[in-house]
């Protein structure tokens, strides 16, 4: 170690500069890989619509039966591909880091699970549809989350308790709505598995809106989400001599994700494993010189906007969102495991 | 940055449970000095330097920044003042040593203040007082453990805080590393005038590289002063029930403890 001295800050710079390069491109692309989905949704169909008409039919503008197309048909659910997959995309990157652990996802944390419950009790025992269907599955994971953070308090709240109790919670909730739909209506089950299992199509254009206006909020206040997950994410400890108010911020976090997660569920159903992919795809593309949520997000986008399409064109006939989905999480999961499994052994 | 911050403990009592775990303890922590926390395992050491970062509340008694309680203050005013490397922190999976280094500009920026250029300056001084500069780029969960506890380090130093803390940073380090970290806290409290406080382990390297030893027992300060009033052989043995001689490094004349065991022959008796 050579002697205390003033340099003028060239390593740093170099290095601050390399990866704002970095995280500009992958924002750049990614940004427009979003909007190319978006339109590539807009475009095919039983009636493919050229892109420059379907771009214009968006605004109104081209011939009736188009327009209808376009803003009848297939505008609402391509907006939910892109701005719903931000939502999860964020959601899941924030409880990824807050707690530390690639698999703490909202999946396995009990707040999708919550919101599924809450659906499927107001489905099969209120026969509640539609927009007050997806009011009760906020609700849901909003009282979920609540619920996981007050039972995982214990003189503030350790990531390793909050994980724990957060998949305890889940599987509860998982085996109430099991119950609940055995004891269904033949009608009414059906209708909750099929809400289970999440799909894009079930967004409606009033759903879209509250979707817009959280990420709204949300890209306003992102600048002080990253400045408190950026002290947070070093340990409790270190965050406080770093000035942070470690407790307050971590339930400010948990908190948006907690809301992100919960609308987005009420507005699409439970989407298996976007969450929980976005990030880990996000830090891949940006190397790991920068961390970004806004990168997270997009990447959240393209993964729902990539699963709806293949959900509604690569078969015969179309399929829900959350069987792609749960289709490309799994073996992911299974990845995780086993390289952590591997470290540890290697370790 | 003043280098002339006062940390003072006033009839300070902390604990974790229902146990206290330093009674009643009065301490004043000398401005521009260096200030080694001495003890057995379980002394209480660790526990009041927690108490002087403000991570654990008083449960009695106070803890004074220039004057004013520290549970009072700000914690973003006191973070520009009063840093501290944590035993043993764990870096976020994948983390670069230039992020975390950078990290520690957190107290200095906000919301809309970003980064500047004396942010970049402030880290650059930190990546080569700690020798970490051709690091920047490589994660850090893929360092060595002596590279890693720099890099903490380097982070702290960035943070550019007049009174820095340390929990035994020499923990997990080889004795190279050791005296290197030691060297370079000793540059920076002469350079930068930084108050340094430290916990440490090894007696020896305290006595060699304080100004001011306090040693602990059963959550008490013992004995508090210069090395070589500190360390002798009644003290260390009412401290860490150790049969020692104490003899002049033959460098630097601070005192140094030789244990005696049970097998070595009594011929200095």
């Amino acid at each position: 170690m050579t002697a205390v001295m003033a340099p003028v800050g060239t390593t740093a710079r170099r290095f601050r500069a390399l990866s704002r390069r970095r995280l500009g491109a992958t924002v750049v692309v990614l940004s427009a890989v979003v909007v190319l989905l978006f339109v590539v949704s807009l475009v095919v169909g039983s009636v493919v619509v050229p892109p420059v008409d379907a771009v214009l039919a968006t605004f109104g503008v081209g011939e009736d039966a188009t327009v209808f197309v376009i803003q009848e048909l297939r505008l609402t659910r391509a907006g939910a591909a892109a701005l719903v997959g931000i939502a999860l995309g964020v959601s899941g990157t924030l409880f990824q880091r807050v707690l530390g652990n690639p698999l703490a996802s909202p999946d396995f944390l009990g707040v999708a699970a919550g919101a599924g419950t809450a659906a499927a009790a107001a489905l099969v025992l209120g026969g509640v549809a539609g927009f007050t269907l997806s009011g009760y599955a906020l609700l849901g994971g909003l009282a979920t989350a609540a619920l996981v953070y007050f039972l995982a308090w214990h003189r503030g709240v350790s990531e390793y308790r909050f994980i724990l109790v957060g998949i305890g919670v889940g599987a509860l909730a998982s085996s109430v709505t099991s119950y609940l739909v055995a004891r269904a209506e033949f009608s009414d089950a059906r209708a909750a598995l099929s809400w289970l299992v999440g799909s894009v199509g079930m967004a409606t254009p009033g759903l879209l809106r509250v979707v817009a206006v959280l990420l709204v909020v949300l890209a306003v206040s992102g600048p002080g989400l990253a400045r408190m997950l950026r002290a947070l994410e070093l340990g409790d400890e270190p965050a406080r001599m770093l000035g942070a108010r470690a407790e307050r911020d971590r339930f400010v976090l948990l908190g948006v994700a907690a809301v992100l997660v919960s609308v987005a569920t009420a507005a699409v159903g439970p989407v298996a494993f976007v969450a929980m992919l976005a990030g880990p795809l996000a830090a891949i593309a940006l190397g790991p010189t920068s961390r970004s949520i806004l990168a997270s997000g997009l990447m959240g986008a393209v993964i729902l906007q990539v699963a709806d399409l293949l959900a509604q064109h690569a078969l015969a006939w179309p399929i829900s969102t959350g069987v792609v989905t749960g289709a490309f999480g799994a073996p992911y999961i299974a990845w995780v495991l086993i390289s952590a499994a591997r470290e540890t052994s290697a370790g | 940055m003043r280098p002339d911050h006062l940390l003072e403990a006033r009839g300070l009592t902390l604990g974790y449970d229902t146990t206290p775990v330093v009674h009643e303890v009065d301490l004043v922590l000398p401005a521009g000095r260096i200030t080694a926390i001495i003890g057995a395992n379980a002394s209480g050491k660790s526990t009041l330097l927690r108490g002087f970062a403000r991570l654990l509340e008083p449960r009695a008694g106070v803890v004074l920044l220039d004057g004013e309680p520290l549970h009072r203050m700000r914690p973003g005013d006191v973070a520009r003042v009063l840093g501290m490397l944590p035993q043993a922190p764990v870096a976020p999976d994948g983390i670069t040593v230039a992020d975390l280094v950078g990290r520690g500009r957190h107290p200095h920026q906000g919301w809309f203040r970003r980064w500047s250029a004396a942010d970049d300056a402030a880290v650059d001084a930190a990546l080569h007082a700690t020798a970490t500069a051709d690091l920047v780029d490589r994660p850090v969960a893929e360092l060595s453990g002596g590279q890693r506890q720099r890099v903490w380090i380097a982070m702290a130093l960035a943070q550019q805080t007049g009174i820095l803390l340390l929990d035994e940073p020499t923990t997990f380090l080889d004795l190279n590393h050791q005296i290197e970290l030691l060297d370079l806290l000793v540059d920076l409290n002469r350079q930068r005038g930084t108050t340094i406080v430290l916990v440490l382990h090894e007696l020896n390297l305290a006595a060699r590289y304080a100004d001011l030893l306090v040693a602990m027992r059963s959550g008490r300060i013992v004995d508090a002063g210069p090395p070589a009033q500190v360390v002798t052989a009644a003290t260390v043995r009412d401290v860490f029930d150790l049969r020692c001689d104490v003899i002049p490094d033959p460098r630097t004349g601070a005192p140094m403890v030789i244990p005696i065991g049970r097998h070595a022959p009594s011929t200095t008796g």
